[in-house]
């Protein structure tokens, strides 16, 4: 499991708008083990939908501006759509936000299973045999390819879009907010159908995006938290949750309420203020207007540096 | 305060009307002043459906809904508008609940408008001016600006702000925080827990248990429209006896703890009358031995 | 807020239907909508082109001393310097004709077009508001009105009637064009009073039809006005066609009673083009820029389309 599968470096992804560039991805270097389970934590404005997208297909207002990504030892062209096409589904696969809503509501699903093989050129006839497996290992029954997807629960559709993407084994799958929009017994399953995606082979790591830092720590492996398109903290799960380095990774774990905490036995505190813009992100490290912590030498930006085995933080107190 | 009595909804599906959804079956619990009352469901539980119920949103198909011994199930007209000087909501996506084309704070001149036409100038800015400092918001950070320039957790504030300045009884706080950033939530949740210091009840209606056992004094567990646990909050979450609300407590993600696997356990059939099994802590269709 | 923000905030919801249907991108629209106004060339266009005909229609007949179908000139002559546009089979000046003619096509639009478009709110804002029963019953009469061909029953109460002029004949056209406009109201209503604004509006004490004008209709303003330019568009086209075959007004003259004199008086074999162009292009130059101002504004209106 120490092999690294993915190698990002000094990415760079902003967004073109009228009123300039949002610099929502901003030199970002990082890696993911073979076998990893990563989880990519952050509120709104922080760049972690940016990154899972970028990985896979920058869309129209995005514009790759710096830095490389490689995986498996091949750097992967993302700049380049057309380019792209060659590793999407086979070697890079993404679960999009909103994935499940995403399904033609006038088709039905095995014939949208069977158009999409058609485009990457695998023939539908010869993965049928583990697309029932598959299905089986989820708890879809073989069926469900001759429904629509309105006949279909939250939970069952989520679970049939995940089955899709995995099904030419990436290497790399991003999992973007896949839990958002489900309840909260339907969440578990589906958190658990990726580990076991993972423990199965058919996927070989993992990047899990998700706003719930609670949810990412029940199955991720390390958990990379972002801020304002930049790299806050990486480190092994329980490191991250039980002793985090970042002021802001601290005040994020500290603000969220626990099933046995109640308001008036301890009172929880949120962090004041807002993220900057990233119109025009302000000098030196992002979070110094609303961390409790900052001093002179936070003017200038921290690097995102290992302060002990595989656990890295960007803040000039924390090194 | 407020009392719902064997509410039910039913919706009509199918063509011409034939067939039926029960949305709601058969519910009832109290909001006391001064008080938080968490309903807490899955999609599907009629959760929604009974705040939109409570808000007079949508018609009552049977039970009563009362406000101090009141029947306000059927309230129409000018009871209506005297009724929502008492009862006001707040819901899920702040950036729904404002028409996007006006300024944030005509949320405050429609009320100025409908409940305080004589209201002078200098008296009206002061009025809005205590009420933001109740939800702890700058007026000058608010005040004159779109909902696009604004955060969530602001535009929730200023809805919260808007239903103060009717001096209301009750709230009806529908997943109010589910779309705003996990370090703003908490601001928003403690809110709430400062204003029912003032006197005012709250129904938090919310998927999310942790949550609800935060902010509020009494639990309501809601499965497929009706009730299958209420009672305090710590017996619920502390002693849950039903096999639903066992499920839903296992299912949620904790931080320091992993996720144990969970016996599966027969779930009782809908429709089970609700049991006393100690102090302030019903279950339907009894404690199971 | 900065476009990643905002799709952030939207994608931090836990237990919410995935249909997030907020126009999370609507920046103060009317101020963006002028910026984008003003730019659009196809709008600018197209708004030119109304307006140099309208300018035609208001000024030109001052300029003729004679009426348009005075006889004044030797008949079947050329354009010349002396008539812009020559004269008609019976020396009648064309381009007098036309002008007027123009008049009483931007009457016919107006009228028409207008008394469509609020027939049509109307009844698709009630219809959309109120739901049940009363959309039931509006979906009935708009249903058979959809239904009933057009053109026979304006034949049929021409003939009949004997009523001819412009303004009742733009009264019918108005009477008969509503139900599209009415139907698509209805469908946008339906949509958009689901949304949270609206029941907040209710939980402010508003009525139903405060809500409607006040909430409501604001958010589609860029749609009502589209409706308006094209009711305008077909109201001309079928004001042409009744004048066409001679169901239109018998006094005064339009661009359509101009086409059918042309015809019946065979200019066209007898290649007096100067007789039917004008009218015809005139027509179609003013309805295809109307429809080219359509596009524009829903480009304008919306940011999808835009070309960024």
């Amino acid at each position: 499991m120490s092999t690294v599968s993915l190698r990002v470096e000094n990415l760079k992804v902003w967004y073109r708008t009228l009123r300039g560039d949002v610099q929502a991805l901003d030199d970002v270097t990082f890696t993911v083990a073979d076998g990893e389970i990563m989880g990519l934590a952050g509120e709104s404005g922080s760049g972690k939908s940016t990154l899972g997208k970028s990985l896979i297909r920058l869309d129209g207002r995005m514009r790759h501006v710096g830095g490389t990504v490689e995986l498996d030892g091949k750097e992967l062209p993302i700049w380049d759509s057309g380019k792209m096409n060659g590793f999407r589904f086979k070697e890079v696969s993404i679960i999009p936000q909103y994935a499940m809503s995403a399904m033609n509501p006038t088709r039905k699903i095995g014939r949208l299973v069977e158009d999409l093989l058609e485009s990457r050129g695998v023939g539908f006839a010869g993965v049928r045999a583990e697309l029932d497996r598959r299905l089986a290992l989820v708890e879809l029954s073989r069926d469900v390819l001759d429904r629509y997807p309105i006949e279909l629960s939250g939970g069952m559709k989520q679970r049939m879009v995940m089955v899709l993407s995995t099904l030419l084994n990436p290497s790399l799958l991003i999992a973007d907010e896949v839990t958002s929009a489900l309840d909260v017994s339907t969440q578990k399953a589906v958190a658990e159908t990726l580990v076991g995606f993972r423990d199965r082979g058919f996927v070989k790591s993992m990047i899990v995006i998700t706003h719930d830092v609670s949810l990412v720590y029940q199955i991720a492996d390390t958990i990379m938290v972002m801020y304002a398109g930049k790299l806050a903290e990486k480190a092994p799960t329980d490191v991250l949750v039980g002793a985090p380095r970042h002021p802001y990774t601290q005040a994020l774990i500290s603000s969220l309420p626990e099933v046995g905490v109640r308001y008036a036995e301890k009172r929880l505190t949120g962090i004041p203020g807002t993220p900057p813009s990233l119109l025009h992100p302000p000098a030196g490290c992002r979070f110094r207007d609303r961390c409790p912590l900052a001093f002179d030498k936070c003017l200038e930006e921290p690097p995102f540096v290992e302060i002990e085995p595989d656990h890295f933080v960007a803040c000039w107190k924390a090194s | 305060m407020l009392a719902l009595d064997g509410v039910t909804k039913v919706y009509r599906t199918g063509v011409f009307g034939g067939g039926d959804l029960t949305a709601v079956r058969d519910v009832s619990f109290e909001v006391q002043p001064g008080e938080v009352v968490s309903l807490i469901g899955e999609s599907g539980s009629g959760k929604t459906t009974i705040g939109r119920m409570i808000l007079r949103l949508t018609s009552v198909s049977g039970g009563t809904i009362t406000l101090d011994g009141v029947d306000v199930s059927t309230v129409k007209g000018g009871g209506l508008r005297g009724y929502y000087r008492k009862v006001q909501g707040v819901f899920q996506d702040p950036f729904s609940s404002y028409n996007p084309i006006f300024k944030a704070d005509r949320v405050f001149a429609m009320i100025r408008e409908a409940y305080f036409p004589g209201v002078g100038g200098a008296e009206w800015r002061h009025k809005v001016g205590a009420s933001l400092e109740a939800v702890r918001l700058d007026p000058d950070q608010v005040l004159g600006k779109y909902p696009h320039q604004l955060s969530g957790g602001q535009l929730q504030r200023l809805l919260i702000a808007r239903a103060l300045l009717l001096d209301i009884r009750l709230l009806v706080a529908d997943e109010i925080i589910s779309m705003l950033d996990a370090s703003t939530r908490i601001d928003v949740l403690n809110l709430l827990a400062d204003l029912k210091a003032r006197g005012l009840g709250i129904l938090f209606i919310t998927h999310d248990l942790s949550l609800g056992n935060y902010v509020s004094e009494k639990t309501v567990i809601l499965r497929r429209g009706a009730v299958v646990e209420m009672g305090a909050t710590e017996r619920v979450f502390g002693n849950p006896l039903h096999p639903y609300t066992r499920k839903l407590l296992a299912s949620v993600p904790q931080l320091h703890k992993r996720w144990e696997p969970l016996a599966a356990e027969p779930e009782p059939a809908d429709g089970q009358p609700l049991v006393r099994a100690e102090d302030d802590h019903f279950v339907a269709g009894g404690v199971r031995r | 807020m900065t476009v990643s923000d905002q799709e952030e905030l939207v994608a931090a919801a836990p237990a919410a239907p995935a249909v997030t249907a907020a126009p999370v991108t609507s920046m103060r629209a009317s101020r963006e909508a002028l910026h984008f106004a003003r730019r659009n060339r196809k709008l600018v266009a197209g708004l030119g082109v109304v307006l140099l005909f309208l300018v035609v229609a208001a000024v030109g007949p001052l300029l003729a001393d004679h009426g348009p179908n005075e006889y004044v000139g030797p008949p079947a002559q050329r354009p010349s310097s002396q008539y812009w546009f020559g004269t008609t089979m019976f020396g009648q000046d064309v381009f007098a004709q036309f002008t007027h003619g123009l008049r009483s096509t931007f009457l016919v639009g107006l009228l028409g077009g207008g008394l469509a478009a609020l027939i049509g709110m109307l009844i698709g804002f009630t219809a959309g508001y109120r739901g049940g029963a009363v959309d039931e019953a509006l979906n009935m009469v708009t249903n058979v009105v959809l239904v009933i061909p057009t053109l026979a029953v304006l034949l049929i109460i021409a003939t009949y009637l004997r009523v001819r002029g412009v303004v009742p004949e733009a009264i019918f056209i108005g009477l008969f064009s509503w139900p599209w406009v009415a139907r698509a109201i209805r469908a946008q209503t339906f949509s958009l009073r689901s949304r949270d604004f609206v029941d907040l509006a209710r939980l402010s004490g508003a009525s139903g039809r405060k809500i409607i004008f006040r909430e409501i209709a604001p958010n589609m303003s860029s749609y009502l006005f589209m409706t308006f330019i094209l009711l305008f568009g077909s109201s001309v086209l079928i004001a042409a066609t009744l004048d066409f075959i001679g169901l239109g007004p018998t006094e005064g003259i339009s661009l359509g009673l101009m086409m059918n004199n042309a015809v019946l008086w065979s200019a066209l074999p007898l290649g007096m083009w100067w007789w039917f162009v004008p009218p015809g292009l005139g027509i179609t130059v003013i309805v295809g820029a109307l429809y080219i101002m359509n596009v524009g504004l829903d480009e304008v209106f919306n940011p999808k389309l835009r070309e960024m």
